[in-house]
């Protein structure tokens, strides 16, 4: 029980997809303008991982070695496929705001990555619930990031307002310079704390 | 003409794949350590991001637009791209030893490289036609180099820089990629 516990929560901060491995950094900078749009990538993003986890984790046996890779790429390219139609079918506004960042989870190297390294060597079970838990993880950093975005470059958060009519936003953070300092200050902020809790 | 030139400069510099599209960041922050090795990086993805988009874009236009089936868009771009890094790299090392042995360790890691799916996507996205996309693949990919190696430049100097701990590494290439980006920002009213 204590080993599932920890398959579903060392994503969320201890080995955090994203600011602790850095992977699947193009959407995290891309799509973090708001932070709708970035607690739907993250879900988008989350759907595919959990179904392709399970997927690979019962057919990775039945695979050759040699065709490992593609197989897995087509699995992934299967499910970002049904989140690419089923977001255009129920919210045609994300499907605008998200672009070409919902058919290029295919190349997201955490979906990949999590294949390699967990789903292809684990049962379903804790397959499912690394997939959960990387998604809440990604989800989290995702949604962190943006929300430092919105609330400093549009002065909204969830499209509510937060400042008076007189007040101006910081522009600059809803750009993409915005995107890659904020995302370098929230890892440093992460490394920082990490030290700290190591040394007490 | 001047429709191509302002492709052209638009994919180089206004809408920069790594700067404003935020496309291949993995290879931007991996491979960016020595100024040698973003170069045999951004050649390989020249090539493989010309190559991948003129094939995708027949494809499309042959294949998926006449039996109305573009939804698999995805699944076949992704295949074509996994096919083609293969290929590139058994006739390279067939035809040129040396090329080979430059860019052979950079092909494998291509295909997640988002950069290549995400201009061939953009391609079809914005209407181009097949010439106007292999151009815009092309400068794409150097606008790519352009951003690695002076981002390379910069690491290299960042080394010997006293930074503070939590801020080493990533965190500090972050933030200098965002001043580049905003330096970058200043070509936004070259083109519209």
């Amino acid at each position: 029980m204590n080993e599932a516990i920890n398959t579903l929560t060392r994503g969320f901060i201890k080995e955090n997809p994203v600011t602790k491995m850095l992977l699947g950094l193009c959407p995290v900078l891309a799509v973090t303008t708001t932070a709708v749009n970035g607690l739907g990538m993250g879900l988008a993003t989350t759907f595919v991982l959990i179904g392709s986890n399970v997927v690979i984790s019962m057919t990775s046996k039945m695979i050759p070695d040699t065709v490992r890779i593609p197989s897995f790429v087509l699995i992934i390219a299967t499910f970002v496929t049904i989140v690419d139609m089923l977001i255009k079918a129920f919210s045609p506004e994300l499907n605008q705001s998200l672009g070409i960042f919902i058919p290029l989870i295919v190349v997201n190297c955490m979906i990949l990555g999590r294949a390699e390294a967990f789903a292809s060597r684990s049962g379903v079970w804790y397959s499912l619930l690394d997939g959960i838990g990387m998604g809440i993880g990604f989800t989290l950093a995702l949604l962190a990031l943006a929300s430092i975005r919105e609330v400093l470059g549009s002065g909204t958060i969830f499209n509510m307002p937060l400042i008076g009519e007189n007040g101006t936003p910081m522009l600059v953070f809803a750009l993409p310079p915005g995107a890659f300092a904020g995302l370098g200050a929230i890892i440093a902020l992460m490394n920082a704390l990490e030290k700290k809790r190591g040394v007490n | 003409m001047a429709e191509y030139l302002l492709v052209i400069v638009s994919a180089v510099f206004v809408n920069n794949v790594v700067f404003a599209r935020f496309l291949g960041i993995c290879p931007y922050l991996g491979v960016s350590k020595k100024i040698d090795t973003a170069l045999g990086m951004g050649f390989a993805v020249t090539f493989v991001m010309t190559l991948a988009t003129a094939i995708t874009y027949v494809l499309y236009y042959g294949v998926l637009v006449p039996f109305n089936i573009q939804f698999m868009q995805t699944v076949m771009y992704i295949l074509v791209i996994a096919s083609l890094v293969q290929l590139v790299e058994i006739v390279l090392k067939k035809v040129s030893k040396s090329l080979y042995s430059a860019l052979g360790i950079y092909l494998p890691l291509i295909t997640t490289n988002c950069a290549i799916l995400g201009v061939a996507l953009i391609a079809i996205q914005d209407k181009y036609s097949l010439v106007m996309s292999v151009v815009f693949a092309f400068f794409s990919a150097i606008g790519f180099i352009l951003a690695i190696v002076i981002f390379a430049g910069i690491r290299e100097k960042l080394e010997d820089a006293d930074i503070p701990a939590p801020f080493k590494n990533v965190p500090i290439g972050l933030i200098s990629a965002a001043i580049l980006s905003l330096a970058f920002m200043g070509f936004s009213g070259l083109v519209k």
